[in-house]
């Protein structure tokens, strides 16, 4: 049986305090955009925009970038990643990005992803938003945004279900069988 | 499920086709970028294996490794020399001894990528084989297509020209029809295989009447070489017959776009004010080309031996 870690009501919850801290620590929204990796990221990145949208009365860039291409383990996958949509629709060169995804584990993707904006220009700051950190880092990477930290073993998978995807809205934790 | 190899579009489904097309435009966006290259294949290895002369088709494979950061040779073989079976054999396995992860194969014999795939650890593309198939092509060609005209199913898409000799024309059938495409084939009697018309596609010998309402004009390049041997009375003549002009255009839907997979002989099976005009896409099938067989060997890379 998959345990329920958070509900909608606390995955509300930790979006709200999130985007507080985010207008906190960059002083105001100046400069600042959301970038969601794909796919879990990027819902998350719209539902902060819109709740810092509330808070500070006004617009805020979205994008959503795919990593796929830019992967460390393409030669031991099962199969090849899907290539999803990058989209990131503004000069990222001297913007604060914030990354955004739904699990922070090894580390792998942000690092990815890293790469990958970084392609796109020269972005004055990167900093990391995620729902859950579920530990097990392989890199040296740390989230400046953390909805709850959850500790795991390495045999458990963690799951962000999302409306946005026809789910009802939950974070699970399961048992690898 | 793709296999190591990317042999023809006979062997592969419409999903395959499908997972593809998808992949290459995820790979246009980069094209379409100041950095125009990712590290997606570091440290991979592609030999350009031609045994029949290639500017374009060579360079566009070229072109896709390096910007998927694959290091790429070309292995060129004098077009003149018999190459024996057993010799084939020897030059592909010393390719792949070279540490190849690609081997991109143009061949005059048909099937010869097909041997060579049963033989070697590396993927084979087949890049051209004989009048049989020429993959990539057809996929460019369908990516141009789904992109300038939303989808493939349903649409009226003339070929015209050397059907028989053409694999452009024959890897274009078969992705067109699993696309779910209505193909008309128009060219002389001489050039359009009679077991044509037991696949399910029209046969036309005039323009006039091939052309009527179509949604693509897919012009072939007609083979200099097959002239003097009986297809064609001459170039002029078969100009005069099924050259597009201006005229015969006109006779296709108003938004028609026209195709060409060059290199193109203006004048002779095109008019040049088509080839630069508003409804030709050929510049784009280059480009896309570069974006779809950057995503076949993307896809190809992460199949398990």
């Amino acid at each position: 049986m998959p345990k329920e870690l958070l509900n909608k009501k606390d995955i509300d919850r930790a979006l709200t305090r999130m985007a507080h801290e985010i207008i906190e620590k960059n002083k105001g929204i100046e400069r600042v955009c959301l970038v969601g990796i794909q796919r879990g990221g990027v819902h998350l990145a719209k539902r902060l925009a819109s709740n810092i949208r509330g808070i500070e009365k006004r617009e805020m860039p979205v994008g959503s970038l795919d990593i796929a291409f830019y992967r460390d383990d393409l030669s031991i996958r099962k199969e090849q990643a899907l290539v999803r949509k990058t989209d990131v629709p503004f000069e990222v060169t001297d913007l604060k990005i914030i990354l955004v995804d739904d699990v922070l584990f090894t580390g792998r993707s942000i690092r990815a992803a890293m790469d990958a904006l970084m392609d796109l220009g020269r972005p004055a700051t990167i900093q990391l938003a995620v729902l859950i950190d579920r530990g097990h880092r392989e890199l040296p990477i740390k989230a400046d945004f953390v909805g709850k930290n959850i500790p795991t073993s390495m045999s458990e998978n963690v799951e962000v279900q999302l409306e946005e995807d026809g789910l009802e809205d939950r974070v699970i934790l399961e048992k690898i069988v | 499920m793709l296999q190591k190899d990317l042999l023809g579009i006979k062997e592969i489904s419409v999903e395959d086709i499908t997972l593809i097309l998808e992949t290459a435009a995820g790979f246009k966006d980069v094209l379409g970028r100041d950095i125009k290259k990712v590290p997606t294949l570091r440290g991979k290895t592609a030999v350009n294996l031609f045994f029949e002369p290639s500017t374009r088709t060579r360079t566009s494979f070229e072109l896709a490794a390096i910007r998927l950061s694959t290091d790429v040779i070309n292995f060129s073989v004098p077009t003149s020399s018999v190459v024996k079976g057993e010799s084939l054999i020897d030059t592909a396995l010393t390719v792949q001894a070279l540490g190849a992860d690609f081997i991109i194969l143009r061949h005059p014999s048909a099937g010869v990528p097909h041997l060579l795939a049963r033989k070697l650890r590396a993927s084979v593309i087949n890049a051209g084989d004989g009048a049989n198939e020429h993959p990539t092509q057809a996929l460019l060609d369908a990516f141009t297509i789904q992109e300038k005209k939303g989808g493939i199913e349903g649409l009226d898409i003339a070929i015209v020209g050397d059907i028989m000799h053409s694999r452009v024309a024959k890897s274009n059938i078969y992705s067109l029809t699993k696309l779910g495409a209505k193909i008309r084939l128009i060219g002389p009697p001489t050039l359009i295989p009679e077991e044509m018309k037991e696949i399910g596609v029209g046969v036309f010998h005039t323009m006039e009447k091939g052309l009527k309402d179509v949604d693509v004009v897919m012009m072939l390049r007609i083979q200099m070489e097959r002239q003097g041997k009986g297809f064609f009375p001459s170039t002029e003549e078969y100009s005069k017959n099924w050259g597009l002009t201006p005229e015969r255009l006109s006779l296709a839907k108003d938004d028609a776009i026209v195709m060409h997979p060059g290199p193109m002989n203006r004048g002779i099976e095109i008019a040049s004010e088509i080839a630069d005009g508003p409804q030709s896409v050929i510049l784009e099938q280059v480009t896309n080309g570069l974006a779809v067989r950057m995503a076949v060997m993307y896809l190809l890379a992460g199949v398990k031996r």
